[in-house]
C-alpha cells in the first residue's frame, strides 16, 4: 500500500513516516474489510435470485380433478375420465389432458389408472364386450382392476396416487417408465 | 514469532513478483494518490458516485436478464414472475429502476457542482465534452429502459416519446420507423429497445466513462473556486484517504437510500400494454415531466420551434460552454451571466415540473383517470402471478380447432381409439407415428384412401382400416389437417 515516502506537493508528508505508514494501512484493512463486509451483504440478494428455481418448492404436488366422488361410488366397470394437468415452467405453464381409469380394486375401493400402456406407451380402451382393457397395439390384457392377464406388457396397469378433498376424488397424475417390471417414476 | 516477519517478507515478495507482470502497485498507486488541490471535500463525491451508480445498474441490470424476455409476448410476464415470485426479484428489479432516478439526480449534482465551481475551465473542454455525451447516454439508458416491462405506462409513455421524433424535419418520420422498427409500437420496438439497452448504449457509457476518467486524471481535479484551472497553487492532498472516504460514505449513503426505498415501497408493476386501449393518460418518469409540461405549449406549426430549436440552442450553449466561456474565472459571483442563465433553466424546469403535477390535478377528468390507472396498478400488484400459458397447451390446441367439423373430427379420432396409438392430439406414441403435419403432406382425397384402406406398410405396423360414414370422415380428415 501506499508506504512510499509522500512527495510533491501533497501535504499529508508532515506525519512521521513509520506512525503514519502503520496508521495508512491500518485504515486500508479496515476500508477493505469495510468493502468486504458491505459487498456480500449487497451479494445476498443477488444469490438468493440466482437460486430461486433451484431453491423454490417444486415438491408441491399438483393434484388434478377426477370428478365428484358421487359419480364413481356405483360404478361396475372402469370410466374413462380426463383429467386436466397443469406444468410449471418457471414463469410458464402448460395445461394437458391426460386420460385415466377410475375403477375399483379387489376390496371394493375406488382407484385411479394411468391409461397408459406399461408396454410401449399406447393408450389403453376400455372393451366393454370382453369386460377387459386390450391394448390394441400389441394386445396387452389387463383386467378391470389394472392386474396384468396377457400380451406382451411387463407390469399391471399403473395405479396413480388419489385423494378425495371435499367430496372430489383426485389424483396426482405421472408418467412411469415403460417396459420394466417394476413401477419407475418419470421426473 | 520469527516467522512473522518472514510472512511479511513473503508477502511483498509475491506482491514485486506480481507488479513486475501487472504494474498493480503502480497503477493503485496513481489511482490513490491523485493530487487534489485545495484538499479533500464533499463537493468532490458526485463523479465517483455516478460510476458506484453505472456499476450498481450492470450488476442488478445483468441479474434481471436471467428472467427477462424481451419479446411482446412474454416481456410483461417476466417481469411480472420477478416481481412477483422470484425471491429477492422485486427487491433488484426496484434497486435498478431507483437507481436510474438516482444516476439522474447524482448527474444533476454532479453538472450542478462542475458548473458552479467553474471546473470545467482550464484546459478541460474535451473532459467537459465527454460528459455531455455521457449525460446524453444516460437519458438514452433510461429512455430505453422505461420500455422493457411492457406495461401500460411504459408502452403508452413510449409511444408519445418516440413520436416526439416525428417533429424533426426532414428525418423525423425515418427516424421514429427506426427506433420502432416500423410505424407502430410492437414486439420490434421492444427487441430494439432491448439491444439499445442491454448491449448498445453501455457499450459507449463504458468508453466514454474511460474517455471522461483519463481526460479528468490528465487535467487535474480543479480545486475549489478560488484555485486557478490551469496551474494550481495551493497545497494538495492525495485522494487516498480522506477523499477515498468521504466518496465511499456517499456510496453507502446511496446504497442505503435505495435499499430502504427498495424494501419499503418496491417499484411497481402496472398491467399489461393494451396497445387498443383510448383512454390511458401517459405520463413519464419524473425527471422527465418539465419536458412533457414544456412540449404540450408548442403544437401545430411552432412545434418545430419548441421541440428543435429552443432546445437545440440550449443544447449547444450546455455543450458549448467550455468554448464560449474562455475566461479563467471561477467564483460564481464574479460571472453572473452564465450562472444566471443555468439557474433559470434550473428553475424554469422546477417550474414546469410543479405547473404539469398541478395541471393533473386541477382537471378534474385528468385527476380521475391517473386515479383510475392508480388503482389499476394496485390491483395488477395485488393480484397473484399468473404464469403464460404456452403454445403447446390444451386451450392452444383447441383454440386451433375453430372450425366445428375439426372439433367434431377429435371427438371422432378418440372414440375410433386412434389416439391409442397415434397419441393424444396426434402427437405419436412408440407403437405409431405423430399424425401432425399429415394434414399438409396429404389431400384430403388422399387421407380418406388410406384411413379406409391402409397401405400395405400401415397395416403391418397394425393400422386397422377406417370405417365411417362419409360425413364422418370428413370431419375425421378436417381433424387431421388442423394438427400442425
Amino acid at each position: 500500500m501506499p508506504d512510499q515516502p509522500h512527495q510533491g506537493s501533497c501535504n499529508g508528508g508532515t506525519e512521521s513516516a513509520p506512525t503514519g505508514t502503520s496508521r495508512r494501512s491500518f485504515l486500508a484493512g479496515l476500508l477493505a474489510a469495510g468493502t468486504a463486509a458491505v459487498g456480500a451483504l449487497l451479494s445476498i440478494p443477488l444469490v438468493r435470485f440466482t437460486l430461486h428455481p433451484v431453491l423454490a418448492k417444486t415438491t408441491e404436488k399438483s393434484w388434478s380433478d377426477v370428478g365428484p366422488l358421487t359419480e364413481f361410488q356405483n360404478i361396475d366397470d372402469p370410466i374413462k375420465r380426463l383429467v386436466t394437468i397443469e406444468q410449471r415452467d418457471g414463469w410458464r405453464k402448460t395445461v394437458g389432458e391426460k386420460p385415466v381409469y377410475v375403477t375399483k380394486d379387489t376390496a371394493g375401493q375406488l382407484m385411479v389408472l394411468s391409461a397408459v400402456c406399461t408396454h410401449l406407451g399406447c393408450t389403453v380402451p376400455w372393451i366393454e364386450k370382453e369386460k377387459k382393457f386390450i391394448c390394441p397395439c400389441h394386445i396387452g390384457i389387463f383386467a378391470p382392476d389394472g392386474k396384468l392377464l396377457g400380451g406382451p406388457p411387463p407390469r399391471d396397469m399403473d395405479r396413480l396416487e388419489t385423494k378425495i378433498e371435499g367430496g372430489v376424488l383426485k389424483t396426482q397424475y405421472k408418467l412411469f417408465r415403460q417396459l420394466t417390471p417394476n413401477k419407475e417414476e418419470l421426473a | 514469532m520469527e516467522t512473522k516477519p518472514d510472512m511479511s517478507l513473503r508477502r511483498s515478495a509475491f506482491r514485486e513478483w506480481l507488479d513486475r507482470r501487472t504494474g498493480f502497485d503502480s497503477l493503485l498507486h496513481h489511482a490513490l494518490d491523485e493530487p487534489i488541490p485545495g484538499g479533500a471535500k464533499l463537493a468532490y463525491v458526485f463523479g465517483s458516485g455516478l460510476l458506484f451508480l453505472f456499476i450498481s445498474q450492470i450488476i442488478t441490470g445483468v441479474f434481471l436478464a436471467m428472467y427477462y424476455v424481451p419479446s411482446a409476448d412474454h416481456a410483461h410476464t417476466t417481469v411480472a414472475y420477478i416481481t412477483k415470485e422470484v425471491t429477492a426479484g422485486s427487491f433488484l428489479r426496484s434497486i435498478h429502476s431507483y437507481g436510474s432516478s438516482a444516476i439522474i439526480i447524482v448527474l444533476l449534482l454532479h453538472l450542478i457542482q462542475t458548473f458552479v465551481y467553474g471546473s470545467y475551465k482550464g484546459r478541460r473542454e474535451l473532459l467537459w465534452l465527454a460528459g455531455c455525451v455521457l449525460l446524453l447516454l444516460m437519458i438514452g439508458m433510461s429512455f430505453t429502459g422505461y420500455l422493457l416491462p411492457w406495461d401500460q405506462k411504459a408502452y403508452f409513455a413510449t409511444t408519445v416519446g418516440t413520436n416526439i421524433f416525428s417533429e424533426i424535419p426532414w428525418i423525423g418520420n425515418a427516424l421514429k420507423r427506426l427506433l420502432r422498427g416500423g410505424t407502430e409500437m410492437g414486439t420490434l420496438t421492444l427487441s430494439r429497445f432491448y439491444v439499445l439497452h442491454v448491449f448498445l448504449i453501455p457499450a459507449f457509457i463504458f468508453l466514454f466513462v474511460g474517455i471522461h476518467v483519463y481526460l479528468f486524471r490528465k487535467a487535474g481535479a480543479a480545486g475549489p473556486i478560488s484555485e486557478d484551472a490551469v496551474a494550481p497553487k495551493m497545497p494538495a492532498e492525495r485522494f487516498y484517504p480522506k477523499q477515498l472516504v468521504m466518496d465511499m460514505g456517499f456510496a453507502m449513503l446511496i446504497i442505503v437510500a435505495l435499499g430502504v426505498l427498495a424494501y419499503f415501497w418496491p417499484a411497481e408493476l402496472g398491467p399489461k400494454a393494451d396497445p387498443s386501449d383510448t383512454q390511458f393518460l401517459p405520463r413519464p418518469e419524473w425527471y422527465y415531466i418539465p419536458v412533457f409540461q414544456y412540449l404540450k405549449y408548442w403544437q401545430g406549426s411552432t412545434a418545430v420551434i419548441g421541440i428543435l430549436i429552443i432546445p437545440g440552442i440550449l443544447g449547444a450553449l450546455l455543450v458549448g460552454l467550455p468554448f464560449l466561456d474562455r475566461s479563467l474565472e471561477r467564483r460564481p459571483w464574479k460571472r453572473p451571466f452564465s450562472v444566471g442563465a443555468f439557474t433559470a433553466v434550473l428553475i424554469a424546469l422546477g417550474m414546469l415540473g410543479v405547473i404539469s403535477h398541478r395541471d393533473d390535478l386541477r382537471s378534474p377528468g385528468v385527476a380521475a383517470q391517473l386515479k383510475t390507472q392508480h388503482e389499476e396498478v394496485e390491483r395488477f400488484m395485488k393480484a397473484p402471478f399468473e404464469p403464460e400459458l404456452s403454445g403447446g397447451s390444451l386451450a392452444t390446441a383447441n383454440a386451433g380447432l375453430a372450425d366445428p367439423n375439426a372439433a367434431k373430427g377429435k371427438t371422432i379420432y378418440e372414440k375410433q381409439q386412434c389416439n391409442s396409438c397415434h397419441g393424444d392430439d396426434g402427437k405419436g406414441t412408440a407403437a405409431a407415428p405423430k399424425l401432425s403435419g399429415v394434414g399438409q403432406k396429404y389431400d384430403d382425397q388422399k387421407l380418406q384412401v388410406v384411413l379406409r384402406s391402409p397401405t400395405k406398410q400401415m397395416a403391418l405396423g397394425g393400422m386397422e382400416s377406417v370405417d365411417l360414414n362419409d360425413e364422418d370422415m370428413k370431419a375425421l380428415t378436417a381433424y387431421l389437417k388442423s394438427l400442425k
